[in-house]
């Protein structure tokens, strides 16, 4: 089975898994994770460097940034000039004029405010940034996001960090079918399972940090998740069979013994 | 004279470069971005943008995040 390869704004990735590098107990045990789970781009936070405690050691000593493309986010952003302000710092920090962006719109729930993270993506598209915007599971913001000039569109399975898995699946085959740009499941993966099922949906990728980070062994889900997105894809792309009410033998009904 | 460094009130005996700035604070230049009165300063920068009394300073890296 021969699969087109995952292509972002230009860029071709080897691997559909995308991994965050928050949440895990130790930065060597994340630096084995991300080697486990094959992943080929890892999302990263912009944040003040800690002034008074500069024994913190960096987390880009543990990321193989030959082997890795960085994607900075705006994680904790609530409004569209705070977003577009650490994506520049981002840019400014990092290699790349990539940006996950994030505008969120509630602290309990951490769901996006689209129409702050489409003002956003606009002006970030403007200044020449590749805009991956974390989005609700809704194929109408999803249609302003990718006319707003998004390189690929991340809705998400459920609320970030609750491993409550794909919440609205029909919702992310409809994402899928009408958007001209890569679709990336964000947020919501619980387990292995929740990755095949978003991309057994059709989606080009899926992107997750607790699930893997909050393991009780992050390198083995790392594993199961590298599995899981392979095995997903493959499935998507071998075409199920139908949903049927009753049962349909597999095996023979002539030729029984004794009959 | 002070500036506000990160949000905190920061002493200084006299202005200084970037350069200087991160040098004293022991900070890796290539790992940072910094922000001088909310203006983004390009890396190559560093050296000849000089902060003083009353400025503010943001100096930013990268951390864990999903």
């Amino acid at each position: 089975m021969s699969d087109t390869p995952f292509v972002i704004a230009g860029r071709i990735f080897q691997s559909r898994l995308i991994i965050g590098t928050g949440k895990y107990p130790s930065h060597a045990l994340m630096a084995r994770a991300h080697e486990a789970s094959g992943a080929d781009m890892v999302t990263v936070a912009v944040r003040r460097v800690n002034i008074s405690d500069r024994s913190r050691e960096s987390l880009l000593d543990y990321i193989d940034t030959s082997r890795m493309f960085i994607l900075p986010n705006t994680a904790g952003c609530y409004t569209a000039d705070e977003a577009i302000r650490t994506a520049r710092l981002g840019r400014e920090a990092g290699l790349s004029n990539w940006v996950k962006l994030e505008v969120i719109g509630d602290e309990r729930t951490l769901f996006p405010d689209n129409e702050a993270l489409i003002e956003a993506t606009q002006v970030l598209v403007r200044e020449g940034f590749v805009v991956l915007p974390y989005t609700n599971d809704d194929p109408i913001a999803c249609r302003k996001l990718q006319d707003a000039g998004a390189a690929a569109v991340m809705p998400l399975g459920a609320p970030i960090g609750s491993g409550l898995g794909i919440q609205n699946p029909n919702n992310i085959r409809i994402i899928r079918e009408s958007a001209r740009v890569p679709v990336i499941v964000d947020a919501g993966v619980g387990t292995a399972s929740d990755a095949a099922i978003a991309m057994e949906l059709g989606a080009d990728g899926v992107l997750m940090n607790t699930a893997i980070a909050g393991a009780e062994d992050p390198v083995a889900m790392a594993t199961a998740m590298r599995h899981a997105i392979i095995g997903g894809r493959l499935a998507y792309l071998s075409g199920r069979i139908p949903r049927k009410m009753y049962a349909s033998a597999s095996s023979p009904v002539e030729g029984m013994v004794g009959r | 004279m002070q500036i506000t460094l990160n949000g905190e009130p920061y002493e200084i005996e006299q202005p200084l470069s970037l350069v200087a700035l991160l040098d004293k604070l022991d900070i890796d230049a290539r790992r940072v971005a910094i922000e001088h009165n909310l203006t983004i300063i390009k890396r190559h920068r560093f050296p000849e943008v000089v902060v003083g009394d009353g400025d503010q300073v943001e100096i930013v890296n990268f951390v864990g995040g999903g």
